[in-house]
């Protein structure tokens, strides 16, 4: 396997996002907002039409429509009035009608865009993999400098505010980080799968951490586990990449769910 | 920094609030706290006393009127430090944070949000769990410990922020008689002790009455405001109407 470069490039960038993504959905699922990802990444189908349309890389069109959402939902949850699933709903919605209405004047619903929506880490590119390093490295980097302060708004968002923190300031990294995050693990599990990379490990290190931090730490080693497991798999068993690595993070929640019932000494 | 002892911890000059949309919350509030009281506010539910609080810290902004703490606009940078215990139910999660994580959120206070804890926050940190009575149960994780138990952590971490103003939002619900109790004498032992100015909202104001210096009874405006001995026998129980 190991001998062919797509699979050693899928693998190296399998690395990066297995890491990555729970990393950031660590602090989205700590404050119940398991589906941002899931938001976001609909808007990120938006900006891959909107590449189609105007003739550009439909990764980075993607990116900045899933920046741009992230922030509007932020934007709606503090200043616009609207609750946390409500702010979701409407750029859920708009992003994917767009995307739609893009998609169709630009002619597209191709095999192509399908390789978007459900993942196409086989055709992973040297160009792919600087980008996805830089980025996922810039991304953790932002977390470990700021964790202390992410994790204080996410604890208690009105106790940190009072005690002089930015909060609106921190809220927003998230919402970049994981807009970020989308951008990158599109091409690993695709736009219709990437929420579920950034929540089931967290959700699966949940049940069996003894702290924030172990959860954090055992999130990262369950989606990189998930993500090298399930290319393994895909590769012998001629599966779906995206959709056998996150069964896989599935699976490992039924697992720590389980161990979570035996009862402990 | 330190405090111009002369200049009150709050004050509220006529102050008026109204959630958006809604009838007046408070109207015409006026108020001044000195340093290093004990200010118990207390009224029925719906009249405006989580409101107070949420003015006096900066999380909601007058309609009408100013407020001030130590003499500054509430939530300005670089004054005295304020410390905010919320109502229990909005800190609890499923997370399985432990004590010490969440007392050093505290810290956020003093060395901002970037970088990680040095020796001296760390030793804060230690000193106020040991300071509610938790030090053996620095690590354990949050969920698994009782209501008073799990106040007493969050107190923690008001207090490793080294406070001069300590504000708590019905910090007994749902917590037992005794821990109520318990709760109440560490309160007024760190205000001895430290000088802290605290501003405590309860409807249930049994277990802190005797340790409050100052008491004010909210409805839409000050109704009540002195000696909580001062207070007539038929509002000692919590469960008038006022």
């Amino acid at each position: 396997m190991l001998q062919l470069e797509f699979m050693r490039l899928a693998l190296a960038v399998g690395v990066v996002v297995g890491i990555l993504a729970p990393a950031v959905g660590f602090f989205l699922v700590e404050r119940r907002q398991a589906l941002v990802g899931d938001g976001l990444g609909h808007v990120a189908f938006a900006g891959v039409a909107a590449g189609y349309l105007l003739g550009i890389e439909p990764v980075l069109t993607a990116l900045v429509f899933a920046v741009v959402g992230g922030l509007a939902i932020e934007w709606l949850r503090v200043r616009g009035g609207a609750a946390g699933d409500q702010a979701l709903a409407l750029v859920f919605y708009t992003g994917i009608a767009l995307g739609v209405v893009l998609v169709s004047s630009a002619g597209r619903l191709d095999v192509n865009l399908f390789q978007f929506l459900f993942g196409s880490i086989l055709t992973v590119t040297w160009g792919d993999l600087w980008l996805v390093v830089a980025l996922g490295l810039g991304s953790l980097a932002a977390i470990a400098v700021l964790y202390r302060g992410l994790v204080g708004a996410v604890l208690d968002e009105e106790g940190s505010r009072v005690a002089g923190v930015r909060v609106n300031l921190l809220n927003t990294t998230v919402a970049v980080l994981a807009a970020l995050t989308i951008g990158i693990a599109m091409r690993v599990v695709g736009i219709l799968l990437i929420a579920a990379l950034m929540a089931l490990p967290v959700l699966a290190a949940q049940r069996v951490a003894w702290s924030l931090r172990s959860t954090l730490g055992l999130a990262m080693a369950i989606g990189l586990v998930s993500v090298v497991a399930g290319l393994v798999v895909s590769y012998y068993c001629d599966l779906a990449p995206g959709g056998t690595i996150v069964l896989l993070a599935a699976g490992a929640f039924v697992v720590a769910a389980l161990l979570e019932a035996v009862p402990r000494s | 920094m330190p405090i111009d002892a002369t200049v009150p911890a709050l004050e509220l000059d006529d102050v008026s609030f109204a959630y958006r949309g809604g009838p007046p919350a408070l109207e015409n509030v006026s108020l001044s706290v000195e340093q290093g009281a004990f200010l118990g506010i207390a009224g029925p539910n719906g009249g405006g006393k989580t409101t107070l609080l949420r003015l006096a810290l900066g999380l909601e902004r007058p309609t009408g009127g100013s407020v001030r703490v130590f003499g500054r606009p509430p939530g300005t940078r670089g004054g005295p430090r304020v410390a905010y215990v919320a109502q229990r139910a909005q800190l609890a999660s499923g997370t399985p944070v432990t004590v010490r994580e969440t007392v050093e959120t505290g810290r956020l206070a003093v060395r901002g949000a970037v970088g990680p804890l040095r020796a001296d926050d760390r030793r804060a940190v230690a000193r106020a769990i040991d300071r509610v009575g938790l030090a053996d149960r620095a690590g354990a994780r949050l969920r698994i410990l009782s209501g008073g138990m799990q106040q007493r952590a969050f107190i923690a971490r008001a207090l490793a922020a080294e406070p001069a103003l300590l504000a708590l939002d019905e910090p007994t619900t749902g917590v037992d008689a005794t821990s109520q109790e318990s709760l109440a004498q560490l309160l007024a032992e760190l205000r001895k002790e430290l000088g802290v100015t605290i501003l405590y909202v309860s409807h249930e104001f049994g277990a802190v009455e005797h340790v409050v210096t100052r008491l004010v009874l909210v409805r839409g405006r000050v109704v009540f405001d002195g000696d909580p001995a001062a207070l007539p026998a038929l509002w000692h129980d919590p469960s008038h109407a006022h």
